[in-house]
């Protein structure tokens, strides 16, 4: 019985790490097509806006550095198309991203970096602030309403399912300006924008204070239009599972009703829920994209629409080659965890 | 999915009671509007009166009338984007997972290539590369952002379809592909299209008003969201004009709220297991 069990666990560590193999394959796939599209886009465009951006800087630059702009765009036209292809994937790889034109010299690469850390404070708390509310309070209505299967009627998930509706619904601008005049502006609660107050260390008393005092009305606008999804997927996983046979006899044990809800039914709810991640930050990452530019915050959402404004082009590919790797890198990381904690995965990915 | 079904579903009723509301708002807009929406000739910033419900903006304009008209807008996107979208996935999820093979393996890759592209950066950066954005250069934007979700969803559920017995039988009868896709696969799951029809309708409404709020919109529209952009614009916060700020974001919510309510109470009805007996 020992060497059988551990033939199965052997199995099971090489359906793991093929699963992980799979998927790492296929995030590389995605990736290089990610880069592919971002480098065909621009040049797809009517009008060609490689071009008019360079036909706008005409002149407003030397001819020197219009030259070393061209050459750090990879706008070198004696190189073919498939020149500029090659140059721009070593680029990219290399961790180039080439020269702004809206802040020149800057590097695309160095504006990045002074944003990111800003955004991903903010999408990070705010996420896994979401994610613990909603799936709670998800959690919470099924039950009401499972018990209430069980016994009828739950004011609890009447309520709850049309709360994580609208929340699902508000514009995530709208609620930024609406808490900007009314709390920031009006009640004077929280500064009106930025990211720390103006000639404070990052690393001081002061400046930690300032620092949560700018992010929190940012970080609870995010919370709220991230955490109806939550709400709405784990209410409903949770009531499938409730409809379980497993879940029916815990309960035929006589066993109390919480403690099926959260022993049994949850803990086997949450899983497939955490499993929605991707649509889920795809949510964030676009509310969070609104609320930095309402709020004036200092992250790449911001930068994203002074690039926009300024179609400085450099920086808007690089912006979106950063959200795509962002994006994937947290999916396949989510995917790893799902595998390492939910053994139907990896048989399912086995077969 | 039967009628019966949602006029017993007090979720899907109350959806589409909201949306009738705005949807009646649209098409009488011209009846219904005191002033011309774009008409700049009254003194700005008027707090609510008789005269302006919801008073004047910075420019002067009657910001009431501005909201009827906006309704236009955004129900003319959404319902444009939703039907083109639910076309693309039809094709692209629902086709792809009948046939199966190659046709299926290619779409596969696209739909989890769209899957994983963030939508709302491409967004703008699309409406950004394609300027002076008239709206349909905003609806093509939507609906290249928009589809992919669905068409997975809808996929999965084709291929669980495929095998039962009822579409072998017409398969074996040599009924092509088209016809069997329209006539047993879709009305067999038509309750998860439409309610992916709404979730689409959602998102085009709020992506929509998003993009113009940032400008990338043609802002000479009136749109709930190119009012909230000349709110914006205009300082609305420091002058203290919220009612120009709050209404036309509540009317984007409960529009929103409505496709929404209408989304989770199709597919509850669609889904055995979500509903009330159990």
């Amino acid at each position: 019985m020992g060497r059988s069990h551990a033939v199965s666990e052997a199995n099971e560590n090489g359906g793991r790490v093929r699963y992980l193999l799979k998927r790492s394959g296929a995030l590389v796939v995605t990736l290089w097509i990610a880069i592919t599209v971002n480098f065909v886009l621009p040049r797809l465009m009517p009008g060609n806006p490689v071009e008019t951006m360079f036909a706008r800087y005409q002149g407003k630059v030397s001819p020197t550095a219009m030259h070393a702009m061209q050459l750090d765009f990879g706008l070198n036209t004696k190189t073919g198309e498939l020149g500029q292809y090659v140059d721009y994937l070593r680029n990219v790889v290399s961790g180039n991203l080439g020269v702004s034109f809206s802040y020149y010299p800057a590097r695309v690469s160095t504006l990045i970096g002074e944003t990111l850390p800003w955004t991903l404070g903010l999408v990070g708390f705010a996420t896994i602030l979401a994610f613990l509310l909603g799936t709670g309070l998800g959690m919470f209505a099924a039950w009401r309403r499972g018990t209430a299967g069980w016994k009828r009627g739950s004011i609890a998930d009447s309520g709850l399912v049309p709360f994580g509706l609208l929340l699902g619904a508000l514009p995530s601008f709208w609620i930024s300006l609406i808490l900007l005049y009314f709390v920031a502006f009006r009640l004077g609660w929280f500064p009106v924008g930025g990211g720390v107050a103006a000639g404070v260390g990052l690393l001081t008393g002061p400046g930690f204070v300032s620092l949560i005092n700018h992010a929190a009305l940012p970080a609870i606008t995010l919370t709220l239009i991230s955490m109806g999804l939550w709400i709405l997927l784990m209410r409903n996983n949770m009531l499938s599972v409730l409809g379980e046979d497993y879940v029916k006899f815990a309960r035929s044990k006589g066993l109390h009703d919480r403690t099926v809800a959260v022993h049994y039914a949850a803990r086997n709810a949450v899983l497939p829920v955490f499993a929605q991640l991707a649509l889920a930050l795809g949510i964030v990452v676009g509310g969070q994209v609104f609320i930095e530019i309402v709020f004036s915050y200092p992250g790449i959402g911001y930068l994203l629409l002074n690039a926009v404004e300024n179609q400085d082009y450099p920086l808007i590919q690089g912006i979106f080659l950063i959200f795509t790797v962002a994006l994937l890198l947290a999916n396949f990381l989510a995917d790893a965890f799902y595998v390492l904690v939910d053994p139907r995965v990896r048989v399912g990915a086995r077969q | 999915m039967n009628w019966r079904e949602i006029r017993h579903n007090r979720r899907a009723m109350a959806g589409a009671s909201i949306l009738a509301v705005f949807f009646v708002v649209a098409i009488f807009a011209p009846l219904l509007v005191p002033y011309s929406p774009t008409a700049v000739r009254f003194t700005p910033d008027l707090p609510p009166s008789g005269y302006h419900w919801l008073g004047t903006t910075i420019n002067g304009q009657d910001i009431f009338s501005q909201v009827i008209w906006g309704t236009r807008a955004s129900l003319f996107v959404g319902f444009v984007c939703a039907t083109l979208i639910s076309l693309i996935q039809l094709v692209m999820g629902v086709f792809a997972g009948y046939v199966g093979g190659l046709v299926d393996t290619v779409a596969s890759a696209i739909t989890n290539v769209f899957l994983v592209l963030p939508a709302l950066p491409l967004l703008i950066i699309l409406a950004a590369y394609l300027q002076g954005g008239s709206v349909f250069v905003l609806i093509a934007v939507i609906v290249v952002t928009g589809w992919a979700w669905g068409a997975k969803v809808l996929r999965a559920q084709a291929i669980a379809l495929r095998e039962r017995p009822f579409v072998q039988a017409s398969r074996v009868s040599g009924e092509s592909r088209w016809h069997i896709v329209l006539t047993h696969i879709v009305p067999n799951m038509l309750g998860i299209i439409v309610s992916n029809f709404f979730g689409a309708a959602l998102f085009a409404v709020l992506a929509e008003a998003g993009l113009e709020f940032i400008g990338l919109g043609n802002i000479n529209d009136v749109t709930w969201g190119t009012m909230l952009y000349w709110a914006q614009e205009g300082n609305a916060i420091l002058l203290g004009e919220w009612v120009w700020l709050l209404v036309p974001g509540l009317c984007l919510a409960l529009v929103g709220t409505s496709l929404g309510l209408l989304n989770f109470a199709v597919d509850e009805i669609a889904n055995p297991r979500l509903r009330r007996e159990s």
